[in-house]
C-alpha cells in the first residue's frame, strides 16, 4: 500500500500492480488501486503535436470545465513529496494491505 | 494539476475542432465506449461542436447501465438477511430492482455500507466475524483486478465470512455484439481509456481487422475526447482500420501483466447477462473453481430469481445506441436522477443522468448550445452553462 494525493485529499492505495512506481509519480487509481503509472514524456508529447496543429484561433474559451478520472501523486501524509526534500515512501511500493 | 489542466486548454480545443472540420468530408457514427467519456462530451458539449452528419452514439460502459436487474434482485434478497452485511460502491446502491433498491432497504434497517473499495469490505468481513459480509462485485475490466485481489485475499487469510455477488462484464465481446447486430450503426470505436491501461490493446486489433472499424483507444478528457474523434475520422476518411493509441499517457499495448494475472487467477471468463442487451457469450468474468466457496450466489441460494424492467423504460435501446434519451416519454418526466426508472438514470456515467445534468430537452434550460462558442472566432463572452449536476452538490 501507499500514499497518493488527490489534489490534497490523501488516501491509500494499492500499487501492487505498478511496482516501477516512484514517490511523486503521478498514478491513474481505481477503486483504490494504481492501475496506470502517467508517463509524463508522452503526456508532454501529446500537448506538443497538439500545440503545433494549425493556429487559427486565439480566443479563450470559458466553457471547458472538469472531466471525471483524476490523476493522483504519489506521495506519503507528511513528508514533502517531490524535490530535494522528498523522503521515500512509509508504505512500500508493491506491498499490500 | 499537472498533466490536468493542459487536457482541458480550450484554445487547444478549438484548434481541434477546426482541424475534425477541416478533415471531414463525409458523416460518420462514432461511438464511445465507456461512460466517463460519456460524460465529458455531453457536459463539454463535444458532439454538438462536430461537424453535420458526425454523430457520436453514447455505448454501453457504465458498469451500473448494465448490471442486469436479477443481480439487483439477487443483491436486495442477501442484503435484506439480518445475518448480511452488504456492502457495494456507492453508485449501485440507488439501481432500481424490481421493487426497490438497496438504499431504500438501508432506509428500513438492512445492514448496506457503501465501500470505496473492495478492500474496505475486507477488513468489515475482519471486523464483525459473526457476520457474513457480501461485496456486490460489479464493472468492467478496471474494476476487476481490485475485485479479484479481495478474493485471493480472503483465500490467503482464511477470511471465510466474505463473499461476492459477482456481475462482471468485458468491452470486447460488448463491441462485437454491436458490430453483428444487423441494427448496427457504428463505423468506428473509442475504446475504453482506463479498461485499456489494465488490458492492453491487444485484444481489439483481430475485431478492428474483421470488421474493418477503426479503434482509437481514448482518454477523458476534453482534449482527449476530441483528440480520438480526430484520430478515427481521419482513419475513416482515409479507409483504414487500425487500433491506435491516444491516451499514450496512460496505455501501453500490453496493459499492467500484473493486473492482469491477479484476474485470471481468480476469474474465469464465462457468458454474462447485460441489462438492456441480453445474454453474450464469453462476455465476463465469474470466480473459478478454487475459489467457488467465496460465490455469494451459491452461499445464499439466490440463483432462482425472476425479474420484471419497468414498463417505460428504453434503457435497452439506450444502452445500445438506437435511441437518445429525448426518445423517451419517461425521460425528465416520471424519471430523473433522484427518481430513476432505470440504470442510465442513475449512474453519473449512463447517458439519461449526463443528458440530465446537462440539462438536455429539460424545457429550454439549455437555449444556447455550449458548443457554438468553440465555433466562434470573435471573442465570446463567458458562456458558462449552469451546471446542474454541481449546483445540487
Amino acid at each position: 500500500m501507499g500514499k497518493v494525493d488527490f489534489g490534497g485529499v490523501r488516501k491509500d492505495a494499492c500499487l501492487a500492480y505498478i511496482p516501477e512506481v516512484q514517490l511523486g509519480d503521478y498514478v491513474i487509481i481505481h477503486v483504490g488501486f494504481a492501475i496506470s503509472r502517467v508517463d509524463e514524456d508522452e503526456a508532454l508529447k501529446t500537448l506538443e503535436i497538439l500545440a503545433q496543429m494549425g493556429d487559427l484561433v486565439q480566443t479563450e474559451l470559458a466553457t471547458m470545465g472538469p472531466g471525471m478520472d483524476a490523476p493522483a501523486v504519489v506521495s506519503d501524509d507528511d513528508e514533502p513529496v517531490s524535490g530535494v526534500f522528498a523522503t521515500p515512501a512509509t508504505g512500500a511500493p508493491g506491498g499490500r494491505a | 494539476m499537472k498533466h490536468l489542466d493542459e487536457y482541458r486548454d480550450p484554445v487547444l480545443a478549438r484548434k481541434l475542432i477546426t482541424e475534425i472540420h477541416r478533415i471531414t468530408t463525409r458523416p460518420w457514427t462514432l461511438m464511445e465506449v465507456c461512460g466517463g467519456q460519456t460524460h465529458t462530451i455531453v457536459k463539454q458539449g463535444i458532439d454538438e461542436a462536430l461537424p453535420e452528419g458526425v454523430r457520436m452514439i453514447h455505448g454501453p460502459g457504465c458498469p451500473v447501465c448494465v448490471t442486469p436487474l436479477e443481480q439487483i434482485d439477487k443483491a436486495l434478497a442477501i442484503a435484506a438477511r439480518p445475518d448480511v452485511i452488504f456492502t457495494s460502491y456507492g453508485d449501485m446502491l440507488r439501481v432500481p430492482g424490481s421493487t426497490t433498491d438497496l438504499l431504500a432497504l438501508k432506509a428500513r434497517g438492512a445492514d448496506v455500507r457503501i465501500v470505496y473499495s473492495p478492500l474496505d469490505a475486507l477488513k468489515i468481513a475482519v471486523a464483525n466475524p459473526d457476520k457474513e459480509v457480501v461485496f456486490f462485485a460489479v464493472g468492467f475490466e478496471t474494476t476487476a483486478p481490485a475485485n479479484a485481489t479481495a478474493v485471493a485475499e480472503a483465500a490467503r487469510r482464511g477470511i471465510d465470512n466474505f463473499s461476492v455477488l459477482v456481475s462482471h462484464v468485458l468491452v470486447p465481446p460488448a463491441m462485437v455484439a454491436l458490430l453483428e447486430s444487423p441494427a448496427n450503426q457504428v463505423q468506428s470505436f473509442l475504446a475504453a481509456g482506463h479498461v485499456c491501461a489494465v488490458m492492453g490493446w491487444t485484444e481489439y486489433e483481430p475485431i478492428a481487422a474483421k470488421y474493418r472499424v477503426p479503434i482509437v483507444v481514448t482518454g477523458f478528457e476534453p482534449l482527449d475526447l476530441l483528440e480520438g474523434i480526430l484520430m478515427a475520422i481521419r482513419q475513416l476518411e482515409e479507409g483504414r482500420h487500425e487500433v491506435e493509441n491516444q491516451y499514450a499517457r496512460a496505455v501501453k499495448r500490453e496493459g499492467v501483466p500484473l493486473a492482469q494475472q491477479q484476474i485470471f487467477d481468480v476469474f474465469e471468463i464465462g457468458a454474462r447477462k447485460w441489462r438492456g442487451i441480453g445474454e453474450i457469450p464469453a462476455s465476463g468474468y465469474r470466480l473459478r473453481a478454487n475459489y467457488a466457496r467465496f460465490d455469494a450466489e451459491s452461499r445464499f441460494s439466490v440463483g432462482d430469481i425472476h425479474t420484471q424492467e419497468h414498463p417505460a423504460c428504453i434503457a435497452g435501446a439506450i444502452l445500445t445506441g438506437e435511441k437518445t434519451p429525448l426518445d423517451c416519454t419517461a425521460y425528465g418526466t416520471l424519471c430523473n436522477p433522484q427518481k430513476p426508472l432505470g440504470a442510465p438514470m442513475v449512474s453519473s456515467e449512463g447517458t439519461c443522468a449526463a443528458f440530465f445534468s446537462a440539462g438536455r430537452g429539460l424545457g429550454g434550460l439549455r437555449t444556447l448550445s455550449p458548443a457554438m462558442p468553440l465555433l466562434q472566432v470573435a471573442p465570446i463572452a463567458p458562456a458558462r452553462q449552469p451546471d446542474t449536476a454541481e449546483a445540487a452538490r
